[in-house]
Parts: structure tokens; sequence; C-alpha cells
């Protein structure tokens, strides 16, 4: 039980590092191409991380979409797009510095409140019937976000399709 | 010992800042697309780290903080397809993806 705990606090730091590692790539590298990978690296961090709070099913939506699909849809819009932002000075704009400290600012103020609230926590017991119930939950008390969801699926179908096209 | 909630809204935090720092400071619009989906991945392992840890009151609610995360995935999935395929219009029109040359709307 304890070396289970153990293992499973072992795997949230690696997995923690895994995505913000990837993260900090995806930010600061001078080649979008390689920034766009930094980010494939980030989503399977962070997948990781669903797993460690056993949402299992979460994990591999996020796998499926996030670097199956969006990763590769970036990757293809680097390719289409490449050749002119090669070697034309910094991936940065004028303002960067102001963009680091306004981050900054923000990310030591959700720290403070991360760290300082009294958060009332009651970790559940995760049975296995959550994937199942999810489905439920869709089919039922979510129905009309569901199908909204559905519709807007559709409509960025057509809308990207009409707008990419020449 | 479990990982305390504190860790994980400080993981989730450190990803949202770097994205909003990609965001606002890359120059490149893939690079700012994303710096918005980190962001969104930040938000996400927030409303997966409170449906773990935190019992709504309301039972029928158990399962909203997953629920809620798969919206959000359908979102950033819808967001990245539309802006993509801005990008390639206007790399189209105008051989560019630096934002500071498409300033036509700029006051």
């Amino acid at each position: 039980m304890t070396a289970d705990l153990f293992l499973i606090n072992v795997a949230f730091y690696v997995v923690g590092a895994i995505a913000l590692v990837g993260a900090l790539i995806a930010v600061t590298a001078q080649n979008i191409l390689r920034a766009a990978l930094g980010l494939i690296v980030s989503f399977i961090g962070v997948a990781g991380v669903y797993f460690v709070l056993e949402a299992e099913f979460l994990g591999v939506v996020q796998i499926l979409i996030y670097v199956g699909a969006i990763a590769v849809l970036i990757l293809f819009a680097v390719m289409l797009t490449r050749g002119l932002m090669r070697g034309t000075g910094s991936a940065y704009n004028t303002q960067w510095m102001g963009a680091a400290f306004i981050a900054l600012i923000l990310f030591l103020l959700l720290g403070v409140v991360a760290l300082g609230t009294r958060w009332n926590v009651v970790p559940r017991q995760v049975g296995d019937d959550v994937i199942p119930q999810i489905g439920t939950e869709l089919m039922t008390t979510y129905l009309l976000p569901f199908e909204a969801r559905s519709l807007l699926l559709l409509a960025v179908l057509v809308g990207a399709i009409v707008i990419a096209r020449e | 010992m479990m990982i305390p909630l504190n860790f994980y809204l400080l993981l989730a935090a450190g990803l949202f800042c770097l994205g909003l720092f990609g965001a606002l400071a890359r120059r490149n619009a893939i690079g700012i697309l994303i710096g918005i989906e980190l962001m969104l991945n930040a938000v996400n392992i927030n409303l997966i780290a409170f449906w773990r840890y935190i019992q709504p009151a309301d039972p029928s609610m158990a399962l909203a903080g997953q629920i809620f995360a798969l919206f959000v995935i359908t979102l950033a999935a819808a967001e990245a397809a539309i802006g993509l395929a801005l990008v390639i219009a206007i790399y189209r029109s105008r051989d560019t993806v630096n934002v500071e040359d498409v300033n036509l709307m700029k006051w």
C-alpha cells in the first residue's frame, strides 16, 4: 500500500517535470518547429498527470486528441508556413519583458492563493465504473451541452475548410 | 501521504503562466496558438485536481469536473482548427505569419 503510494508520488513529480519542461521548450524555442515538438512533450506530461489523478478516461482522451490531432495540426501549419520566419531575428516581440513580468506576477499571485487557501479536501475513492458513469451523464444530465458541442464541431469543420480554402 | 492538492495547483499555475508568456510575447502566430493550448491544458489540470480532491455537496454533480474538462478539450480542438485555418489564410494572402506585420486593423 505505502509502496504503491510512494510510486504514485514519484510518478507525479516525473510527469509534472515532463509537462513543465515541455512547456518551457514550447515558449522559449527559437525554431517554431521545435516549439511544437516541445508542446507535444508537454501534452504527454499532462496526460500523465491525469493518470496520476486516476482520471484514466481524460488521460486517454488527452493523448488521442491533443497529441494525436491538435499537435499534428500545429505541425502541419508549421510546415505549410515555414521558411519566412527563418533568420528574421528574435522569436519575441518588443514587449516580451513586460509579458514575462506579467506572467511572473500572475504566477506569484496564483502560488500565494494555492498555498495559502485552506481547501476542504475530501479525496474520493475512485471506483472502476467511472467511465460508464461519464457516458451515462453525457447522455442524460449533460445531453444539451453535449449536442451543442457536436453542433460546434460541425460548424468548425465547415468554417475551417471555408477559411483555409484558396 | 498523498500529493497535496496545492502541488497540482502550483503545477497548473506554472503551465498557465508559461502559456501566457508565450501567447503575449511570441511574434509567430502559431507560437501564440501554442501558448493558448498550454493555458487550456493548465485549466484542465485544475479541473481534474479539484474533481479528485473535493466532493461536491450535490451527489449528482460528482463527475462535473471530468465532464467540464472534456468540454474544454473540445473547445481547444475547435480553437486550434479555426486558428490554424486563419493562420494559413493570412499566410496565403500576406506571405507572413508574423503578427507584427498583420496590422491592417490596428488603430
